[in-house]
C-alpha cells in the first residue's frame, strides 16, 4: 500500500479532512491538487468573513486557506500541486497526471473525495441571444480580477444573487467598473442576507428579484441584454423587458458538485444534491471512500466545510486504524415538508458517537418556522427558527439518545402562527 | 424604529434600532450585533479587501484588507488610493503594505504569503 | 499571380485547397474570419449523411454519396475523428411510413448501400430510448458522425503543408477583370489569379457580385442546437432522424464524436452570420427531440448554439462556372448535405478548372497525411515517454477535457495556429467541456499570450472585438503574464 489516506482535492475540505487525519494518527497521508497552490477556491475570495466558527475570527478567504496550510506544514501530510486525478477504483487505486511524476497510479486504503464543485454556466440554463464574448461566471471573473489582476468590463449586470455573484458586483464597483443591477429569477436572493446589505445597497446596486435575462445582444463584445420579470412559473412575461447598454454579464446561477470521478467510480449519488449519498461519518456508499465539502452538497459557509471535512478525516482515520463501521442498523434521512436535501442521507446509530449533525435546505423563504424531526410518525426532536431561506443551509444536531433503531427519519419546515 | 440584517457574520440577523432609545438594538443575537446595530446608523463601517500590484512573485496582485473597518463613505477613495501601492516578495501574511490608510490611522495589510520567485 | 484563389476556408473551400494541392499549382485560400471553417462548418449536425434524402438525379444527390464515400478515407488519412455510426429515420404514423418508403426508394436510386426498414420493435430493439410511439424506421448503416470542423482543418493543413497560401482576415470587397485573370481587393491586400473559385458560403451571391450578374440568392436559414454534457452522449448510439418536413431534415439526436449528445436543428430565415439563440427557437428543440427520445435529460445541457446553413433560391448545389464571368467558379448554395460532398464538390471543381484550360500536373512529392497529438489517446508508457520529453504534457489544463498545456502549445505552432481562446477550444477542445472554459479560460488565454508573444489584454475570444479583458486593475503595471 503506497499511502493510508489518498485526498482527492486541496481546497479547504481536502485540506481540513487531511489534517483530521493525521491529527487522528495516519502518517501516509497524500493530498492531489489540481491548481497551482493549495487552498481552491478561497485564494480567489480575497472579501472577509471567513473563520467566524472556526477561528473565531474574521478573515479572508486566503488567510483562512493560509491558517490550514501553515497548520499541516507543521505535519508530514504529503500534498502534490499541478496535479490532475484522473480515475480512482473501487480499491482504491488513484491515477493522476504531473509534470513531475508523469502519469502514476498509487494505491491507499481509503480515499477523500474533496473535489469541490463548478459554477453553473450559460449552457445550463440555456439563456438565449447572442454568443459574444462578455459573458462569465462570476467566479471566472472573480480569478481574473484577484490573482490575475485584470477587470473583465466596465459596465457589469450579474444574473443570480449567488454569493461570489454579491461579492462581485463589490468588487468590480471599488475597482472602477459600473454594475447596473443584479437579477434574481426568484423571489428571493440566493446569497446571503449580509452581501446584499453590504455587496449591493452599499453601493445602490438595484436588485430585480422575480426577473431574468431574456435576451443578450452583441456582434463581438456584449452590448446590451434584456431582462423580463417572471410569473409564478419562472416564464418571462412580454411586455415587461427592461434593457441594459452593458459589456459585462456575470452570472452567479449555482454551483454544481463535481462529482466526474465518484461517478466513474461508481459511487451512489443523490440526485437531490447531485453529490455522494453519505453515511454520518460521511463515507460513502463505497466502503473506505468518504466526502466532504462542496462535493458532497454545497456550502454557503467555509467553516461548515471544515468541520464536515474534519469529520471526514476523523472517520478515514478511525476506518484504517479500527476498522469499517458496523453496517446495520441503519437509518435513512429524507425530506419531509419544505424541505430539499438532507445530509448525511444515512446514519448507522453504531457509528454515531455522541450526537449527529443533519445539514439540510428549506425550499421556500420561512419567517418564525419550526423544524420537526420524525421517525415515521413519532415526532423525536423539534427546532426553533426566526428565519430561514433557500440560501441558506440549515443545521440540527439530534443526539444519539434520540435516535431509534432503523427505519426512516424526516426533517420538515413548518409555519409557526404568529 | 429601524429594521437592519446584521452583516457581522453570515448568520444575518434581523436587527431592530430604535433611535429614541440611545440606539437599543434587539433581534441580536451576540453583542457584536449590538454594537454592529448602533454604528450602522451613527457612523457606519467596512473592511476593505482588494489587491494591490506585487513584483518578484509567481502572480502579480497581492490580496489585502484594512486591519480594521474604515468609514464606509471612504471604502472608494480609500480602493483608489491602493492604486499607488507595488509590494515585492517575499511578502508575509500581515505585512503593512500601506500604512495610516487616507489618515484614518488604519493599515492596509498582506493577506496571504508569497515567496520570492524566480521567472 | 496565382493559378487559383479560393474564396472562402469553409470546409468546401478547404476541400477546394486540399483537392488543388497534389497539382503543380499556386493556389492562395482568402478567408474573411480571423480563423477558418468560422460560418456554417462550424455549427452545424456534424452528420456525414447516408444519401437517401436528395432527389435522384441532383448533383445532391451525386456529391452526397460521392462525397461521403469520400470522407471516410480521407479522415483516416488526415486523423480525423469520424465514426460510421449509422442513423435511423423514425415512422410515429401511416403518413411517415409512405415517406420511409419514398426516402427506401430515392436511397436506392441514389445508390445508399444497405438501406433497411424496420419495425418499432426492431428499431427499440437497436435503440432502446426511442419513443414507445415509433412506428417503424429506415436504418441507413452508412451514415457517420464526423468533427466538422477538425475535417476543415485537416484538408486546410493538409493543403497549406503541400505548399497552398492561407490568408485569413482577407474579406474580399473588389473583383476585376484583368487581362489574363483577375484582380482581388481584400481587407487584408490585393491578390491576383487566373481562375477563381467561390466558396463564400452565406456570402456567396454578393461575391458572385462583385462582379458577375446576379445568378442565385442566398437564402440563410438558422438552425439552433442543444450540445448536452457527456453522461447523456450514450443517450443514443445512433443518429436518429424523424422523416423530413418542409423545413428540411427536422430535428436529430445523435451522439458526438467527442461523446456529447447533439440535439436540433430548427430551420428559419435569418440574416447571414446570426448565430444567436432564441427563446422559442430552443423550444421548438426541445420540444421535437423528445417526441424521438422521451428521455433527453436537457438540464444537462452545456451549451446552445445556432448555425446558419447557406441555402440558396435554387433547389440544389451550385457547383459549375458563372455564367457571365468565364473562370469564376461557384461552389454556392451549399446546405446540406454540404458537409458530406464538400471532397466531391472539390473534385467537381477540379474537373471543371481543368476542362476550362487549367493543367493539372500532379506533385513528384505530396504529403497527403497528418497526425494530431491526443494525449488521451495515447497509453500509459506512451503519456509518460512524452512528459519526459516535455513536462508540458503533464499539466492538465482543460479538467473537463483533459487537455494538457503541451497540446495547447503544440496547437499554436501548427500551420494553421489558432490566434483566439475559441480557435484553440476548436483545435484540442480546451473549454469544449461542462464548465464550458470556466476554469481554464484564464489559462488558454494566458498561454496564448506567452506563446505569440502578445499582451493578455489583446488576446481575443473570437474575431477583432471580441475582447475578453478591458485592462489591468491597480492601473496596470508589475510584470506582464
Amino acid at each position: 500500500m503506497d499511502y493510508e489516506l489518498i485526498v482527492i482535492g486541496g481546497g479547504p475540505a481536502g485540506l481540513a479532512a487531511a489534517y483530521a487525519a493525521w491529527a487522528k494518527g495516519l502518517r501516509r497521508v497524500l493530498i492531489l491538487e489540481r491548481d497551482r497552490e493549495l487552498g481552491g477556491i478561497l485564494n480567489q475570495c480575497i472579501h472577509n468573513g471567513f473563520g467566524l466558527h472556526r477561528f473565531k475570527e474574521e478573515l479572508t478567504g486566503p488567510e483562512y486557506a493560509g491558517r490550514y496550510i501553515e497548520m499541516l506544514k507543521a505535519t508530514g501530510v504529503e500534498a502534490k500541486t499541478d496535479t490532475m486525478v484522473l480515475r480512482i477504483t473501487q480499491d482504491k487505486c488513484v491515477s493522476f497526471l504531473n509534470p513531475v511524476d508523469g502519469y502514476r497510479t498509487v494505491r491507499a486504503e481509503a480515499v477523500i473525495l474533496a473535489m469541490g464543485c463548478r459554477e453553473r454556466t450559460r449552457g445550463a440554463i440555456s439563456i438565449p441571444g447572442a454568443r459574444c464574448s462578455g459573458i462569465f461566471t462570476a467566479g471566472t471573473a472573480q480569478r481574473f480580477l484577484n490573482i490575475e489582476g485584470y477587470l473583465v468590463g466596465k459596465r457589469v449586470v450579474i444574473l443570480g444573487s449567488g454569493d461570489i455573484g454579491l461579492i462581485m458586483a463589490r468588487r468590480m464597483t471599488l475597482e472602477g467598473a459600473k454594475v447596473l443591477a443584479c437579477v434574481e429569477l426568484m423571489p428571493y436572493s440566493g446569497g446571503l442576507n449580509r452581501n446584499i446589505v453590504q455587496c449591493l445597497r452599499d453601493y445602490d446596486i438595484p436588485l430585480y428579484l422575480s426577473h431574468t435575462v431574456t435576451d443578450i445582444v452583441g456582434k463581438q463584445r456584449l452590448e446590451r441584454i434584456t431582462i423580463s420579470a417572471v410569473d409564478a412559473d419562472r416564464r418571462p412575461i412580454p411586455g415587461t423587458e427592461l434593457s441594459f447598454d452593458c459589456d459585462t454579464l456575470l452570472l452567479s446561477v449555482g454551483l454544481v458538485p463535481e462529482n466526474e470521478l465518484s461517478r466513474q467510480m461508481d459511487v451512489e449519488m443523490d440526485r437531490r444534491t447531485n453529490g455522494p449519498v453519505v453515511y454520518e461519518n460521511m463515507e460513502t456508499g463505497v466502503e473506505g471512500v468518504f466526502a466532504c465539502g462542496n462535493v458532497v452538497h454545497v456550502h454557503d459557509l467555509v467553516d461548515f466545510v471544515s468541520e464536515e471535512s474534519s469529520r471526514a478525516g476523523e472517520a478515514a482515520a478511525r476506518y484504517i486504524l479500527e476498522g469499517e463501521t458496523a453496517k446495520e442498523p441503519l437509518l435513512t434521512v429524507e425530506n419531509g415538508s419544505a424541505v430539499s436535501y438532507t445530509v448525511p442521507q444515512r446514519i448507522r446509530p453504531a457509528g454515531v458517537d455522541k450526537n449527529v449533525k443533519l445539514f439540510f435546505r428549506v425550499n421556500r423563504v420561512f419567517g418564525k418556522a419550526v423544524i420537526r424531526v420524525r421517525s415515521g410518525e413519532t415526532q423525536i426532536a423539534c427546532f426553533k427558527r426566526e428565519h430561514m431561506a433557500p440560501g441558506e443551509m440549515e443545521s440540527v444536531i439530534l443526539p444519539k439518545a434520540l435516535l431509534p433503531q432503523g427505519g426512516v427519519l424526516t426533517v420538515s419546515a413548518e409555519e409557526v402562527e404568529a | 424604529m429601524k429594521e437592519l440584517i446584521c452583516i457581522v457574520c453570515p448568520r444575518g440577523c434581523h436587527l431592530r434600532v430604535d433611535e429614541e432609545k440611545d440606539y437599543l438594538v434587539t433581534g441580536n443575537s451576540c453583542p457584536r450585533g449590538a454594537e454592529y446595530g448602533k454604528n450602522e446608523l451613527l457612523h457606519p463601517v467596512r473592511v476593505l479587501t482588494s489587491t494591490v500590484r506585487l513584483e518578484g512573485a509567481a502572480v502579480r496582485r497581492c490580496p489585502v484588507k484594512t486591519r480594521q473597518p474604515i468609514a464606509r463613505e471612504l471604502m472608494l477613495r480609500a480602493a483608489k488610493a491602493l492604486d499607488a501601492v507595488t509590494v515585492t516578495a517575499p511578502v508575509r501574511c500581515g505585512d503593512v503594505v500601506l500604512s495610516d490608510l487616507l489618515g484614518t490611522g488604519i493599515d492596509v495589510v498582506a493577506t496571504k504569503d508569497f515567496p520570492k520567485t524566480e521567472r | 499571380m496565382d493559378d487559383v484563389i479560393i474564396i472562402g476556408c469553409g470546409v468546401v473551400g478547404a476541400a477546394c485547397a486540399y483537392a488543388l494541392s497534389r497539382y503543380e499549382l499556386n493556389v492562395t485560400v482568402l478567408e474573411a474570419g480571423s480563423d477558418i471553417a468560422a460560418g456554417t462548418t462550424k455549427a452545424n449536425s456534424a452528420i456525414i449523411h447516408a444519401g437517401y434524402d436528395p432527389v435522384p438525379g441532383t448533383d445532391m444527390a451525386k456529391m452526397n454519396l460521392e462525397g461521403s464515400a469520400m470522407a471516410e478515407d480521407i479522415c483516416r488519412r488526415l486523423d480525423v475523428p469520424y465514426e460510421r455510426v449509422g442513423s435511423l429515420v423514425l415512422a410515429f404514423d401511416a403518413a411517415d411510413l409512405q415517406c420511409l418508403q419514398t426516402l427506401l426508394e430515392r436511397g436506392q436510386m441514389n445508390g445508399v448501400e444497405g438501406l433497411k426498414l424496420l419495425s418499432g420493435e426492431e428499431a427499440r430493439a437497436m435503440e432502446p430510448n426511442v419513443s414507445g410511439q415509433v412506428q417503424g424506421a429506415l436504418w441507413a448503416p452508412t451514415a457517420a458522425i464526423i468533427n466538422p470542423w477538425e475535417y476543415c482543418l485537416a484538408m486546410a493543413e493538409t493543403a497549406v503543408k503541400n505548399g497552398v497560401r492561407l490568408h485569413r482576415n482577407c474579406r474580399v470587397t473588389d473583383i476585376r477583370r484583368e487581362q489574363d485573370g483577375f484582380l482581388l481587393t481584400t481587407t487584408g491586400g490585393e491578390f491576383t489569379a487566373k481562375y477563381l473559385i467561390n466558396a463564400a458560403g452565406v456570402y456567396a451571391d454578393a461575391v458572385h457580385e462583385l462582379i458577375g450578374e446576379k445568378e442565385f440568392t442566398i437564402r440563410p436559414s438558422r438552425g439552433e442546437y442543444y450540445l448536452l454534457d457527456k453522461c447523456e452522449g450514450q443517450r443514443v448510439r445512433h443518429v436518429i432522424f424523424q422523416c423530413p418536413g418542409k423545413e428540411g431534415k427536422g430535428v436529430l439526436v445523435a451522439p458526438t464524436v467527442h461523446g456529447n449528445l447533439i440535439v436540433g436543428p430548427t430551420a428559419g430565415p435569418c440574416v447571414p452570420e446570426d448565430v444567436s439563440n432564441t427563446a422559442e427557437g430552443l423550444r421548438q428543440v426541445c420540444e421535437r427531440a423528445v417526441k424521438s427520445v422521451p428521455t433527453i435529460a436537457f438540464r444537462e445541457n452545456i451549451r446552445n448554439f445556432a448555425g446558419v446553413r447557406a441555402a440558396s433560391d435554387v433547389p440544389d448545389f451550385i457547383v459549375r462556372e458563372s455564367r457571365s464571368v468565364p473562370g469564376f467558379f461557384q461552389a454556392a448554395g451549399i446546405c446540406s448535405p454540404g458537409l458530406s460532398a464538400a471532397p466531391a464538390i472539390a473534385k467537381r471543381l477540379t474537373e471543371l478548372l481543368s476542362r476550362s484550360g487549367l493543367e493539372l500536373h500532379e506533385k513528384a512529392r505530396y504529403d497527403d497525411s497528418r497526425r494530431r497529438l491526443r494525449f488521451t489517446r495515447l497509453t500509459e508508457g506512451e503519456k509518460n515517454e512524452l512528459i519526459a520529453k516535455d513536462s508540458r504534457f503533464g499539466r492538465v489544463i482543460c479538467r473537463c477535457e483533459t487537455v494538457t498545456e503541451g497540446e495547447i502549445v503544440a496547437c499554436l505552432h501548427t500551420p494553421i495556429p489558432p490566434c483566439s481562446v475559441n480557435g484553440v477550444k476548436r483545435r484540442v477542445g480546451a473549454g469544449m467541456g461542462r464548465c464550458q472554459g470556466g476554469f481554464c479560460g484564464p489559462r488558454v488565454q494566458e498561454i496564448i499570450a506567452r506563446e505569440l508573444h502578445m499582451d493578455p489584454v489583446d488576446v481575443m475570444l473570437e474575431e477583432k472585438g471580441s475582447y475578453i479583458l478591458t485592462g489591468e486593475t491597480k492601473g496596470g503595471g508589475a510584470r506582464g503574464l
